[in-house]
């Protein structure tokens, strides 16, 4: 790990990865937009909203990926003093807000044909709410100190404290009896849920996980070179 | 264990000699509760039914405000450095600083907690249930708030980035405290909403302190 403390070792492997990774992107969302808007079949229940579900459990699934990840980086930085585990802390917060706004959104779309309500406080939804809450403050907290080193140091922290809702959020539709379905995928057993339907929310899952490699790409290596940009700065003294 | 007591016993003295400090949180629990009837209308009913979680939404606030004071003025004045520098487990300076800080807020604003829940017309009844959850939930929050204060400690605009990062952790004490009562009204046994909150309680007892401790860490660095 300590290999790509490097800035420089890491630019060279991101750009490597990077068209890989924005052709992946185009690929696996081309793809299961097609499979998810026109080769898939209508729920028998819920028609043509299911539809829905090809974006919102993908960036749902994705809001929660991010925290962890960016918990794991926040120990990392924590521990170890891994400098790109801060870039990547900084850089994954907004894209994991974005994926929970957007399951939150795409979410209350869904709900008002199928529960009658744009929103209802439900044990899922709650928690889900709170993870955006987290997003929010962990951004705030970055960007709330003269010294950035200061803010990361703290971000880091509350990130850690905030994992405990990790846990609620995936079990929230079995310890309470919410109004969200249940599992459906990930779940003893096996997926309960027709191939037809899992292969492009598979495929949507794939694509969202290298949009945010791509986004994530993007984003640190811009903080790496706005570092270097104050690096020249202060060294030509002004 | 002299140590904590030490420590617990400087920040009673300071905030007791201070005088106000202690009475304006609830001052402001009153006052601001006392705005609701204003806003949603007198009428008894109404108001016994949001009675519970006004309450407990207006403890949470005001324990949210007193927040500051937690550790800002030892930050200011070099205390907070001493303390760091001390051979004691900072943990444990933690815990007792929270500790007192329970004790001059909290325990104050449970004393008030029926006052205001008269004003709103709350079942007395109704108390068992809001003041034992208050005993069990406000610890919880005051070292969930530790954390929060250790964190926006020396930040720009400290007060608002504070209720950001402390507000959403609040919200399970919040659901189970006012949970207790309404199953109380509700003439429901009440037990396992309060069993709930001592989970958070013994939880946050557990990791808080130490959590708080590292955040002061990195905040004097």
């Amino acid at each position: 790990m300590h290999r790509f403390a490097n800035p420089n070792r890491f630019l060279r492997l991101a750009r490597a990865v990077f068209p890989w990774a924005v052709g992946a992107t185009v690929a696996l969302l081309g793809t299961g937009l097609y499979y998810a808007l026109f080769a898939s079949p209508p729920d028998y229940q819920q028609g043509e909203t299911v539809r829905i579900m090809y974006v919102h459990v993908p960036s749902a699934w994705m809001a929660m990926f991010v925290y962890a990840a960016i918990a794991v980086a926040s120990a990392s930085a924590l521990i170890w003093k891994h400098p790109l585990a801060d870039i990547f802390a900084r850089a994954a917060s907004p894209i994991g807000a974005a994926f929970t706004l957007l399951a939150l959104v795409t979410g209350s779309l869904w709900g008002k044909p199928m529960w009658g309500a744009w929103w209802v406080w439900d044990a899922r939804l709650t928690s889900v709410l709170i993870l955006f809450f987290l997003y929010l403050g962990h951004m705030a907290l970055l960007n709330a100190f003269d010294d950035p080193a200061r803010g990361q140091r703290a971000a880091a922290i509350l990130a850690l404290v905030g994992v405990v809702n990790l846990p609620v959020i995936k079990f929230s539709v079995d310890w309470w009896n919410t109004l969200h379905q249940p599992a459906s995928v990930v779940r003893m057993g096996g997926p309960s849920i027709h191939p037809d339907m899992l292969t492009p929310l598979l495929l949507m899952a794939a694509g969202f996980t290298a949009y945010f490699v791509v986004t994530v790409i993007v984003r640190i290596e811009a903080e790496i070179l706005a570092r270097r940009v104050r690096a020249h700065r202060l060294m030509q003294g002004g | 264990m002299s140590a904590f007591a030490a420590l617990l016993r400087r920040d009673l003295r300071l905030t007791l000699r201070n005088g106000g400090d202690a009475l304006m949180v609830v001052a402001f629990f009153i006052v601001a509760g006392a705005l609701f009837p204003f806003g949603v209308g007198a009428e008894p009913a109404v108001l016994a039914r949001i009675a519970p979680g006004l309450v407990w939404v207006m403890a949470l606030l005001s324990v949210l405000l007193s927040l500051d004071r937690l550790f800002q003025s030892d930050y200011e004045d070099g205390s907070l450095d001493q303390i760091l520098l001390s051979p004691q487990p900072l943990t444990l300076a933690v815990a007792a600083k929270i500790a007192a800080h329970w004790l001059v807020t909290a325990v104050p604003l449970m004393i008030a907690a029926p006052v205001l829940a008269l004003l709103l017309s709350l079942d007395p009844a109704l108390l068992p249930p809001l003041l034992l959850g208050m005993l069990l939930g406000t610890p919880t929050l005051a070292i969930l708030g530790a954390i929060g204060a250790a964190l926006s400690l020396g930040a720009r605009r400290g007060g608002v980035l504070l209720s950001l990062l402390v507000l959403p952790l609040y919200i399970p004490v919040l659901v189970f405290g006012a949970g207790a009562v309404a199953a109380a009204a509700a003439g429901e046994p009440f037990q396992a909403p309060l069993m709930a909150l001592g989970a958070f309680l013994l939880a946050a007892l557990a990791l808080g302190p130490w959590a708080a401790a590292a955040s002061l860490r990195q905040a004097a660095q």
